[in-house]
C-alpha cells in the first residue's frame, strides 16, 4: 500500500520565494493523480519534494505510511520519469533499464533479465541493444518508463511526461500510459500544463496556482463543477465564459441586458455576482428574447466539428461553440440561450469562489 | 557549402590571404625551418664555430641520446608534467569544478576569482611571490608552519616547483571543467540519486562518460603547456645542481648560458617531438572514444 500524504507542506526557496504554503494534498493507494497548473505554480516543486529532489521547508511528506521527509531520494522507493526522460547517452537500452537495480546490486544475470522483461512488456524487445540516440521519441520514453518500472517502486513521478511527443504520438502515447498505470495499479503523480491531458489521464486532478490547491477533484468534478473562476477558467479546452452580472427577482441574472436563468438560490436579488457559462453550453436560436444573449459575431474559429465563434454585445464579450454547418460569418448578429442548469455564480471579488448554495449540476456529486 | 562562396575567384582570394601566410611564413615555417637547420650544425654563439658553423649531421641528437644530462632532465620533465599537470590541476580542477557546481553567489565567485587571479598573474610576479612564500629566513610558509630556517626551494625542489605550478595552473582545469559539468543535464543525476547512487556512483555513471571528451583535451593541453613551461626557471634557476633541470630550462642552459646554439636547437628539435608523440596519444584517445559512441 503506498498512499501518499502530504502535511503543511512549505518550501522556501533562497532568495525569499515561497513555492508551496502549508500544502495539504493526499493521494490515495493506486491512484492516477493529477498536479495541474500554470507554469510556476508550484505543481514541480511538490513532484520533486515527493522524490525527495527537493527539501521541504516544513511540513511532512508520507510514502504508504512512513514519513520519507528526511529520507534521501535514494530509499524512498520512487521512481521519476523526466520531461527529457533522462536516459544515459552511452549506455544501451538494456543498461539504462538496468541501471537502478545495478546500484542495488541485483548480480548481471539476473538484472538483465529483468530488464529485457519489463522492456519487452512495453515492446522494445527488438530495441534491447540500442543506444537512446537511435530511438524515436516515443520508443525514449518507454525507455523511461521501463526504468522507472523495473525496479518496482512504490510510487511513480512523472514530470510533464508527454510534452516532449509530436500532437500525434501524444494521443498514443496518453492512451497508452493510462492502460499501464491500470495495469500496474501503481500510485501515480503526473505533473501537467496541459488541462486536456490532465482530464483525460487522471482518476483524481489537483488544479494549483501560486503554490496553493484551488481544487481537488476527479475530472467530471472539476470540468462541471470548478470551485472558483480561476479553475473555471483553466479548465475546459475554450475557457469558461466568466460575465458579471446582478442577480434579480425571478430566479434570473441580469447580464447586460439579458436576465438569464441561474441556480440563484438563496442569492438576495441586487446581489453581484459571476455569471459562468461554458461556451459548449451556449445554444443558437433565431430571434432574441429576454433570456438570449445577443451579440455581433467578430471572429469565426473554425476547429473541425465544431467552430468556435466570438461574439460582442452587451453582455461583453462572449464565447460560443456551434456546430460546424452553422453559417456563421464575422459581422452577423447573434443569438445564443445558455443551458439554465449548466450555468454557475461565482463571488465577484475575494477568490471568485463557487457561490455554495448553487445546486450541483447534471447531478455530479459535489466536489471532495 | 559552394566551392567559392565569396564569389571572389582564385585571384582576388589569393590575394586577400596572401599578406597572413607571408607573416606566417616569415615568423612561424621560417625560424622552425632555421631551428632544424641549426640542430645539424655546430653553430656556438662565441668563437670560431660562431662564424663560420660546420654541418654536422645528426651528430647533435646522437650526443643527446648519449648524454645522461639529457635523458635526467627528460625524466624530470616527465615528473614535472604527470604530478603537476595530470594529477595535480586536473584533478584539483575538477575537485573545485565539483564541489562548486550547485553553489551560487559570493562563495564561489570568491573561490573563481582567487583561482583565476593565480593564472592571470605574470610569471615573474608570480616567481616573487613564491620566492617570498618559500624562502628559507623569512618566509611566509616557515612562519606559518612554524618551521624557521627550511629552504624548501633547496631541500625539496622538485615538490616546490609541483605545487606551484598546480596552484598556477588549475585555474585552466578548473573553468574547463565547469562548462563541462553544466552540459550533464540535471535530470541524469537526479535520475542517478533517486536510483540510489551515491557521489561516486554518479560521477562514474553519469558525469565521466559524458565530459570524457572535455578530460582527453584538458589533458592534452595542460601537458604541452606544463612540458613547455618555462616559469620554474624562475623560481628554482633548474637547481640545486639539475635537480629541477625541466627540458626548457635545460634547453636555455644549454644556448645561451653554455652558447651551444646548435646543440640547444637539437634539443628543441627532440623537444617538439615528445610534444608530438603526447598530442598523438591524446588525439588516439579521442578518437577512439568516438569511435565507440
Amino acid at each position: 500500500m503506498a498512499a501518499i500524504a502530504l502535511t503543511g507542506l512549505t518550501k522556501d526557496y533562497p532568495g525569499g520565494v515561497r513555492a508551496l504554503d502549508g500544502l495539504e494534498l493526499d493521494v490515495a493507494d493506486g491512484e492516477f493523480f493529477a498536479l495541474l497548473g500554470p507554469s510556476g505554480c508550484g505543481k514541480t516543486t511538490i513532484l520533486r519534494t515527493i522524490a525527495g529532489l527537493e527539501e521541504a521547508t516544513a511540513g511532512t511528506v508520507v510514502i504508504g505510511g512512513d514519513d520519507v521527509t528526511r529520507l534521501p531520494p535514494g530509499r524512498r522507493d520512487v521512481a521519476m520519469v523526466f520531461q527529457d526522460y533522462a536516459l544515459f547517452p552511452h549506455m544501451t537500452v538494456t543498461d539504462n533499464v538496468a541501471y537502478p537495480l545495478r546500484i542495488r546490486k541485483v548480480p548481471t544475470a539476473e538484472r538483465r533479465g529483468r530488464a529485457a522483461e519489463t522492456a519487452g512488456q512495453l515492446g522494445l524487445t527488438k530495441q534491447l541493444d540500442r543506444r537512446p540516440g537511435q530511438l524515436s521519441g516515443g520508443q525514449q520514453q518507454r525507455v523511461a518508463l521501463a526504468r522507472a518500472m523495473a525496479c518496482h517502486p512504490r510510487v511513480f513521478l512523472f514530470d510533464e511526461p508527454l510534452s516532449n511527443l509530436d500532437a500525434r504520438m501524444r494521443l498514443e502515447a496518453r492512451t497508452f500510459l493510462k492502460r499501464l498505470q491500470r495495469e500496474l495499479a501503481v500510485t501515480t503523480v503526473f505533473v501537467t500544463h496541459d488541462q486536456a491531458e490532465a482530464l483525460a489521464l487522471a482518476d483524481r486532478i489537483a488544479v494549483l496556482s501560486d503554490g496553493r490547491v484551488r481544487q481537488v477533484g476527479t475530472p467530471t468534478e472539476v470540468f462541471r463543477r470548478p470551485a472558483n473562476t480561476f479553475v473555471a477558467s483553466f479548465i475546459g479546452s475554450t475557457p469558461m465564459n466568466l460575465l458579471p452580472g446582478t442577480v434579480t427577482a425571478g430566479a434570473r441574472v441580469l447580464v447586460g441586458d439579458a436576465a438569464l436563468p441561474a441556480p440563484v438560490g438563496e442569492i438576495a436579488p441586487g446581489t453581484p455576482v459571476v455569471y459562468g457559462i461554458r461556451p459548449e453550453y451556449l445554444r443558437l436560436t433565431p430571434t432574441a428574447g429576454e433570456d438570449t444573449v445577443t451579440g455581433e459575431i467578430t471572429v469565426v474559429e473554425n476547429l473541425g466539428s465544431t467552430q468556435l465563434l466570438t461574439l460582442e454585445g452587451p453582455a461583453g464579450t462572449v464565447q460560443v461553440v456551434v456546430p460546424e454547418d452553422s453559417e456563421a460569418a464575422p459581422g452577423a448578429p447573434l443569438h445564443v440561450v445558455p443551458r439554465a442548469d449548466r450555468a454557475l455564480l461565482y463571488r465577484p471579488d475575494g477568490d471568485g469562489e463557487l457561490l455554495t448554495n448553487c445546486p450541483t449540476p447534471g447531478g455530479a456529486a459535489p466536489g471532495a | 557549402m559552394p566551392a567559392d562562396a565569396a564569389g571572389l575567384g582564385r585571384a582576388r582570394a589569393a590575394a586577400f590571404v596572401a599578406p597572413a601566410l607571408l607573416l606566417i611564413a616569415g615568423f612561424l615555417v621560417f625560424p622552425a625551418l632555421w631551428t632544424i637547420y641549426l640542430g645539424m650544425t655546430d653553430y656556438r654563439l662565441t668563437g670560431l664555430a660562431a662564424a663560420e658553423p660546420a654541418f654536422t649531421g645528426l651528430d647533435n641528437v646522437r650526443r643527446a641520446l648519449d648524454e645522461d644530462q639529457f635523458t635526467h632532465s627528460l625524466g624530470l620533465t616527465l615528473q614535472f608534467v604527470v604530478g603537476s599537470a595530470v594529477l595535480g590541476q586536473a584533478l584539483l580542477g575538477f575537485a573545485i569544478a565539483w564541489l562548486l557546481r550547485e553553489r551560487h553567489g559570493a562563495l564561489r565567485r570568491l573561490v573563481e576569482a582567487l583561482v583565476l587571479l593565480a593564472w592571470i598573474l605574470p610569471g615573474s610576479v608570480v616567481a616573487f611571490l613564491w620566492i617570498a612564500l618559500l624562502d628559507r629566513e623569512d618566509g611566509t610558509l616557515n612562519a606559518l608552519l612554524g618551521t624557521p630556517g627550511t629552504a624548501w626551494l633547496v631541500e625539496h625542489p622538485m615538490a616546490a616547483i609541483i605545487v606551484f605550478n598546480i596552484w598556477r595552473g588549475t585555474a585552466f582545469s578548473m573553468m574547463l571543467y565547469a562548462a563541462a559539468l553544466s552540459s550533464v543535464p540535471p535530470s541524469q543525476l537526479e535520475t542517478a540519486r533517486l536510483a540510489g547512487a551515491s557521489s561516486w556512483q554518479q560521477l562514474r555513471d553519469v558525469v565521466l562518460p559524458r565530459i570524457r571528451g572535455h578530460v582527453l583535451t584538458n589533458l592534452l593541453l595542460i601537458s604541452l603547456w606544463t612540458f613547455n613551461d618555462f616559469t620554474p626557471f624562475l623560481l628554482t634557476n633548474g637547481g640545486p645542481g639539475d635537480e629541477t633541470e625541466i627540458m626548457p630550462v635545460f634547453v636555455y642552459k644549454t644556448a645561451l648560458f653554455n652558447g651551444e646554439l646548435g646543440y640547444g636547437a637539437a634539443l628543441s628539435v627532440l623537444m617538439l617531438l615528445v610534444n608530438l608523440v603526447i598530442a598523438l596519444v591524446y588525439v588516439r584517445l579521442l578518437r577512439a572514444r568516438e569511435a565507440a559512441s
